[in-house]
């Protein structure tokens, strides 16, 4: 008989199409509101296909899902530095970065013009990143994290696609929010939910930090914490001083052989990097950046 | 010495003995560190070539690629890979030239396998391949200026030959590539270049080798057609090409005469930017590539490396466990990409996405998996040298947004458990029972493509291609890696060599897949706890000098890396050369012999039931 094949074929798209709406019965009207049932309809038990109301409703990203950096500041509730970068500006972030879309300013202090352990501006360009997540899984202070926001849509992509510091920071609450899991490894892993410098001096200062768990997540650190870590280490270990020293001129011959100039001594070189304007925390100026940029075409001819 | 000697042995020794014997003038060995294989005089070459074909079994040879040792030793060489279809590892065989006129006689008489890719070499490297009937660019166009794989090649926006950039750390104000570049202004003229004088020469060269009996000029001269031959070109936008990819089909009738395959608009040198980035910086980039199985891409890559760091002092395989999760996240691999192959070969049969959307439904939740284990769906980056970037999650848990808190949480062995033993088993026979059977089906493809065995092996197609035509040749077993040896599973293989068979094989390669499945979740679970990562996580390792060649089974057929470390005596933290041999490039080299005698419709048919990946083609 003709047809059949046809008949046949009918059957199976009514099938599926009858198996999309089982779930929608079973669970009728709390089918995704209820949090029990929303792992059925997301899971393995689930039947049929349905949709997700995007934006109004979302698919559950899971706490490994990674999509453009962010950088973990202090909470603004800590008690002794509030919004303080993580970030040291080692820079490793920026080697390991395949696209190499990190740009980092290594802070200096403005009077020494030695590097201090924060950056001075932090750029990650999002139409380069290629969401890898090395820079994470790298960084050796647990100071830059994958975030969840996949939303970075924008009207134009020459002014807004550039991320600069101030709008990559997050609190540390905001990474213990959207991975709970993994940011409980990781403080366990440091030893601590405090930065691993601050953990560090607390262990110099004979203090022990509190162990974490989950119940203390979001716990408070206690006031009277920890000393601050010493402002200029160099000034107390002589044997540091003097490697520090040796560093700076080394570096500076280095400029120096450079600029194919002759070889100055290390007082004369370590002047402040240009266009940090001094202050208590240097910020990102962008008429400087702007002029520094200049500068640079006007030298390379 | 007999004449015939056919060396009955894998020892790849004897056969490297016995060729010296023979041709003691024209053999030497690759004495540079780390290297093996041997180093033949281009002037022999072909005489080697099919001495090690006839008469030591080498009838498959897996890549060809070239190599710039500029500012090492100044020249150029052919790396050839060749195998015996019964297994065994690679006879490595390389030919030099010099960087001027660089000139190696074409092996494409030998291994018909070889067209595309000296066709590649000639169009990045420059080589030219006398013997070569139809060598011409196959991924830039004609007229494109240079061979951009030369080391003293420039691209645009170039900043510095290796990454990571001086720029970028500790003063780095950022810019973009384009300001420095502007956009009308980045375009560089030779001096006594006249722009006005430009003609693009390109389709022109196209069709001067079809055959045609006419001219080009004559078919677009209103007044004489003549058309009982018909020149269609097929794509590049074209719904049936999976991406960008054309066909320049000649017709007599609706019968196709020639079929032409003209790739490369997704080319972005894939291989350049593989040697500016350090060896970490491209297992990311691996993941583009084939970018429906990024998990197999990534363990090739890694294979690849871990050879070279293994010459090392301080190397550490990966662990037991590294092993287990690997080859999980792989066979998961191969089924995701079965569901994508079948599902399409079925559009391109017509059927316009229902049977793809029933296909992949549970690829989702294989996604889900990789999602919560990687970090992402397709683009997953999650192999390492020694190991793997995490170890499983215990649960796989999210959130689903911040407006709208509700949690999913399951347990991965138990989600892995449910999906290995009941959810894919289930979708499998599901196809199985829908599409096997079908009338249309069976009346589409059965007979149509067909590809007979010995020029399967000859054009070096490989995966279900090659196993759809009865060659019983998998890199899982015929030069396994990892801990498949340990594994108990068949290698799927089809008689007929048609679409129908290709279909076929790809069901049983899932089932198969899945026996793997099941006897890696005991493993997973009596490793549990177990490091799934040998040593220190490295993210710029030095890596000792030398060649090597990382092969894996990969769902479209053997992916091969060939990655070299040269230049730095410390150890190069950048690869000298990073050449991917793609399946999906190779595999198109038998498109055109199997379309010859079949009707338009079925060129998508045939194309479909090959499963190219354009990302991987073009690289």
């Amino acid at each position: 008989m003709y047809g059949q094949g046809i008949l046949k074929g009918l059957w199976v798209t009514f099938r599926h199409f009858f198996n999309t709406y089982v779930d929608d019965i079973r669970y009728a009207g709390r089918k995704y509101f209820r949090q029990e049932n929303f792992p059925i309809r997301q899971g393995l038990k689930a039947q049929g296909a349905f949709t997700v109301q995007y934006p109004d409703e979302k698919l559950a990203v899971p706490e490994r899902f990674r999509f453009t950096p962010f950088l973990v500041v202090n909470d603004p509730d800590h008690p002794e530095a509030p919004g303080e970068d993580w970030c040291t500006s080692c820079g490793i972030c920026a080697k390991v970065c395949p696209p190499q879309c990190i740009w980092i300013v290594r802070g200096s202090d403005p009077t020494t013009g030695r590097p201090v352990p924060q950056p001075t501006a932090f750029f990650i360009d999002i139409d380069i990143c290629m969401n890898c997540g090395f820079c994470a899984e790298f960084c050796p202070f647990d100071a830059i994290k994958m975030d969840h926001n996949y939303e970075l849509a924008s009207y134009d992509r020459t002014t807004h696609h550039i991320h600069d510091k101030q709008h990559l920071s997050r609190p540390l609450s905001y990474w213990k929010n959207i991975a709970p899991t993994t940011a409980l490894e990781e403080a366990v892993a440091r030893g601590g939910w405090e930065h691993p410098d601050v953990l560090k001096a607390m262990k110099k200062a004979g203090q022990t930090a509190v162990t974490p768990t989950w119940e203390n997540m979001f716990a408070k650190p206690e006031p009277p914490a920890r000393p601050l870590p010493p402002a200029d280490a160099a000034d107390e270990d002589p044997a540091k001083a003097e490697r520090l020293r040796k560093r700076e001129e080394a570096l500076a011959r280095k400029r120096a052989a450079e600029a194919g100039e002759p070889a100055q001594p290390a007082v004369e070189a370590t002047a402040p990097a240009p266009a940090v304007p001094t202050g208590d925390k240097p910020k990102f100026d962008k008429q400087a950046m702007l002029e520094k940029i200049r500068q640079r075409k006007a030298d390379k001819g | 010495m007999v004449d015939h000697p056919i060396v009955e042995t894998t020892d790849i020794k004897a056969a490297v003995d016995a060729l010296k014997q023979k041709f003691p003038d024209a053999i030497q060995d690759d004495t540079r560190q780390g290297y093996g294989g041997i180093i033949v005089d281009k002037n022999h070459l072909v005489e080697v070539a099919a001495a090690l074909r006839d008469e030591y079994g080498f009838d498959y040879l897996s890549s060809a690629t070239a190599v710039d040792y500029f500012g090492i030793s100044d020249h150029m060489e052919m790396v050839y890979h060749a195998y015996r279809t019964s297994g065994g590892p690679a006879l490595v065989f390389k030919a030099q030239t010099p960087r001027d006129n660089p000139e190696i006689p074409s092996l494409i008489n030998i291994w018909p396998g070889v067209d595309f890719q000296e066709r590649e070499a000639w169009d990045l490297y420059g080589i030219r391949f006398p013997g070569h009937p139809n060598l011409k660019r196959i991924l830039l166009w004609e007229g494109f200026d240079g061979h951009p794989m030369r080391k003293d090649w420039q691209e645009a926006y170039y900043e510095e030959d290796h990454k990571p950039f001086e720029s970028r750390w500790p003063d780095g104000w950022v810019h973009r590539a384009e300001e420095r570049n502007v956009y009308g202004k980045n375009v560089k003229y030779p001096a006594d270049f006249d722009l006005s004088k430009l003609s693009d020469q390109s389709e022109e060269s196209l069709y001067a080798n079809l055959g045609l009996g006419v001219s080009v000029q004559e078919l677009t001269d209103k007044s004489h057609i003549k058309t009982d031959r018909l020149v269609v070109n097929m794509g590049p936008h074209h719904p049936s090409t999976h991406g960008v990819f054309r066909m320049i089909v000649t017709l007599n009738g609706e019968t196709i005469e020639t079929l032409e395959p003209v790739m490369g608009y997704l080319h972005r040198n894939h291989e350049k930017i593989g040697e500016r980035n350090t060896f970490l910086h491209n297992m990311p980039f691996t993941d583009r590539l084939d970018y429906l199985s990024s998990m197999g891409n990534n363990l090739g890559y890694a294979l690849a490396v871990e050879q070279l760091l293994a010459n090392g002092a301080r190397y550490q395989p990966p662990t037991y466990r590294a092993e287990c999760i690997r080859v999980l996240m792989v066979e998961l691999t191969r089924i995701v990409n079965h569901y994508w192959a079948i599902g399409f070969l079925l559009n391109d049969l017509g059927a316009f996405f229902t049977p793809a959307l029933y296909a992949i439904a549970e690829r989702e939740k294989i996604l889900d998996f990789f999602e919560a284990t990687a970090g992402s769906r397709m683009m997953c980056n999650y192999m390492r040298f020694g190991g793997v970037f995490k170890d499983l999650p215990e649960r796989i848990r999210g959130v689903a947004s911040r407006m709208n808190d509700l949690v999913r949480d399951y347990n991965t062995m138990e989600y892995l458990t449910e999906l290995i033993n009941e959810r894919i088993p289930q979708s499998i026979d599901e196809l199985d029972e829908y599409l096997t059977d079908s009338e249309i089906i069976k009346s589409r493809t059965i007979g149509v493509g067909y590809l007979p065995p010995e020029m399967a092996i000859a054009y070096s197609t490989a995966g279900p291609l090659l196993r759809a035509s009865g060659v019983l040749y998998d890199v899982r077993r015929a030069d396994p890696y990892s801990i498949y040896p340990e594994l108990d599973f068949d290698v799927a293989v089809r008689y007929n060599g048609d679409i129908y068979d290709r279909y076929l094989i790809r069901l049983d390669e899932m089932r198969e897949s899945v026996r793997i499945l099941k006897q890696i979740l005991p493993r997973l679970e009596r490793t549990a706890g177990e490091p799934f990562f040998a040593g220190n996580k490295q993210h710029t390792p030095r890596v000792p000098l030398g060649e090597a060649y990382g092969r894996v089974e990969n769902p479209k057929g053997e992916l091969g890396f060939y990655v070299v470390s040269a230049g730095d005596e410390k150890g190069p933290q950048n690869p000298w050369r990073y050449h991917v041999r793609a399946p999906s490039f190779i595999n198109l080299t038998a498109l055109g012999p199997m379309c010859i005698g079949h009707k338009v419709a079925d060129v998508v048919a045939i194309l479909g039931s090959i499963d190219i990946v354009l990302g991987e083609t073009d690289r």
